[in-house]
């Protein structure tokens, strides 16, 4: 068992008199790429806001390399090494690619030109749009856009909340083979997922959410395999 | 190589700066007061102000997102304290002839109390801060423009009248007609130099903050709150930052405007007077210096002296007394608003700058010759 770099523990979340998350405990072992999967509702977006200091939990602990973080504002969050890409993507319409970047190392201080270089490397098409404003972009694109943002924060985990969503099924497929890519430079990856199929195909480990409750826990291929999960998600 | 760019730029701007400022201080001299040229002056002196505090709204509404109406609130703060601390002492019986001089009995050299009058606008503006920015679009638009109307209200309260001067006039204190310098014996007024130099100087400033990293914060909060905040952008202190700094400026605009009038009085600053600004910004383009800039010199030229003939009964030689009279200006402005905002949705220069209008004139060159 390899150690793991952040762990949840009888997590709990509530909007109002909503209890989004229902106590959940889960780890994710450090380089690895673990998945929730979950339908709507599940609770999983809840998660990863709360993980990413965005929303507040009723109760429970998140510990992140043996330290407790529950409840730290986002900026400390971003700063210790925990990046989010969120839902729809979410990048600056507005701004040029670059600026997008740049904002990803928002609470960096040093040098960026390497890790601009390093981003522009993974994907060349972000080169070639350098100084387009980032509305102009692709869906595809971007999804690039977002997930080399919160790369540019130099994160030891990366959240995705939903990369596939509304995206064509080839782009689909590279945006995952992106995430094996970041996944093997050493980046662990927590992500979620209404795709599960795909996401279970190309994690190490999952976790089936439902109701804000986890109901099952297994390698990717475990869950791929199991009855209810293929019933459930997978539709065969 | 971005070294030598920023080096050229520097250098680009100081020049343009100083041709600027030899310009106005010539065209000061060419024209007399009695031509019919002075009006330019007017529209200098006063557009140089507009534009100061349109980019400095332009600053919250157009790179932050934030839509606030307070801007005429945050002007009567700086007028009002740029006034009462540049009064000459001599002059205070005069000035506070039903409050007995007043209370305040010294004088502050007058940049001295530009600066104050920005800081007093920015103190405000930080207190308000705390608790309106947790408000979003509309509902901050709401909470803004009620406190410029309160700090209205409070300025022309009777028992603060030993520092406000009650309702009455503030005057007799530093104008910009009183900047001139002595050449060996014949006076340059530098009237019109001064309003220019400053509103310059603080746009040069909003300019940098602008293109800084805070800048970029400004713009992506603008764009997507929750992704910034994603980003670890601190969403509050961020808009605090943008909200204190417009009103610093909007502060120093006020006292500007205090300086071109010659007077001050808190019913000069009606909410009216921040749709004018509004109005300046929408159609010099959200996100556009330039078209704030651009865009308050057109305003006031065209408001001040254009259109003035609309009023007088005979406008581009034509003689219509029964039509063009007392009023007629203004509907006429409606009209000419009312077309911007149909057919140029993105104002004048949309989020463009002036650099950007040559860089694509170079890029077609380089086409062209191809």
């Amino acid at each position: 068992m390899s150690n793991s770099i952040l762990s949840i523990e009888n997590l709990q979340v509530n909007y109002g008199g909503i209890e989004a998350v229902k106590g959940i405990s889960f780890s994710v072992p450090e380089g690895e790429i673990v998945t929730l999967i979950g339908a709507n509702g599940a609770g999983k977006s809840s998660t990863l806001r709360t993980i990413a200091g965005l929303v507040k939990p009723k109760g429970g602990s998140i510990t992140y390399m043996g330290e407790d973080i529950t409840g730290k504002d986002p900026t400390t969050i971003v700063t210790k090494g925990i990046t989010l890409v969120p839902e729809g993507r979410r990048i600056f319409p507005d701004l040029t690619v670059k600026e997008n970047l740049k904002l990803g190392a928002y609470t960096r201080k040093d040098d960026l030109t390497d890790d601009i270089n390093w981003v522009y490397d993974l994907f060349p098409r972000l080169k070639e749009r350098e100084w387009q404003a980032g509305g102009t972009l692709s869906g595809g694109e971007q999804q690039m856009l977002a997930v080399g943002r919160a790369l540019m924060s130099r994160p030891k985990i990366m959240m995705m909340d939903e990369p596939s969503l509304g995206l064509a099924p080839l782009v689909v497929r590279g945006i995952f083979d992106i995430i094996k890519e970041v996944n093997k430079q050493g980046v662990t990856v927590l992500l979620i997922e209404q795709n599960a199929n795909m996401a279970l195909k190309t994690a190490h480990k999952g976790y089936v959410l439902e109701t804000g409750r986890i109901t099952m826990s297994g390698t990717g291929a475990q869950l791929l395999a199991d009855e209810s999960v293929k019933a459930a998600y997978l539709g065969t | 190589m971005e070294n030598t760019n920023t080096k050229r730029t520097v250098l680009v701007t100081t020049v343009c700066l100083l041709v600027l400022f030899a310009l106005v201080i010539a065209l000061e001299q060419m024209i007399a007061p009695t031509s019919k040229w002075a009006m330019l002056l007017t529209v200098i002196k006063k557009g140089s102000v507009y534009a100061l505090v349109a980019v400095s709204m332009n600053l919250l509404n157009g790179f932050t997102g934030l839509f606030s109406l307070g801007q005429a609130g945050f002007m009567l703060l700086g007028a009002y304290t740029y006034a009462i601390f540049t009064i000459p002492v001599e002059n205070r019986t005069a000035v506070y002839q039903y409050f007995d001089g007043g209370i305040i009995q010294f004088c502050l050299p007058w940049i001295i109390a530009l600066l104050l009058a920005g800081v007093v606008a920015a103190f405000f503006a930080y207190l308000i801060g705390l608790p309106v920015l947790r408000l979003k679009s509309d509902y901050l638009a709401i909470a803004t423009l009620g406190f410029a109307e309160i700090i209205r209200a409070i300025c022309q309260w009777d028992k603060l009248g030993p520092i406000t001067n009650g309702s009455n006039v503030l005057k007799s204190y530093t104008r910009f007609n009183s900047f001139k310098i002595d050449l060996g014996g014949t006076t340059i007024s530098l009237a019109t130099l001064a309003p220019v130099a400053i509103a310059a100087v603080c746009i040069l400033v909003i300019v940098l903050l602008i293109n800084s990293s805070y800048g970029r914060a400004f713009k992506a909060i603008r764009d997507d709150e929750i992704a910034a905040e994603a980003m670890g952008i601190n969403l509050f202190k961020h808009k605090q930052l943008a909200f204190c700094t417009s009103s610093f400026f909007a502060g120093i605009g006020g006292a500007m405007l205090a300086m071109f009038a010659g007077t001050v009085q808190a019913t000069q600053f009606k909410s009216a007077m921040t749709y004018e600004f509004l109005l300046i910004v929408v159609i010099g383009g959200m996100g556009s210096i330039t078209g704030s800039t651009l865009a308050s010199f057109l305003f006031i030229a065209a408001s001040e002296w254009w259109l003035r003939g609309l009023d007088m009964g005979k406008f581009l030689g034509i003689e219509a007394p029964d039509i063009f009279r007392n009023g007629f200006r203004l509907v006429v402005f409606s009209v000419i608003i009312m077309i911007f905002v149909l057919f140029f949705r993105k104002g004048i220069m949309g989020t463009k700058e002036l650099p950007d209008l040559f860089k694509r004139r170079k890029k077609a060159e380089k086409e062209a010759a191809e």
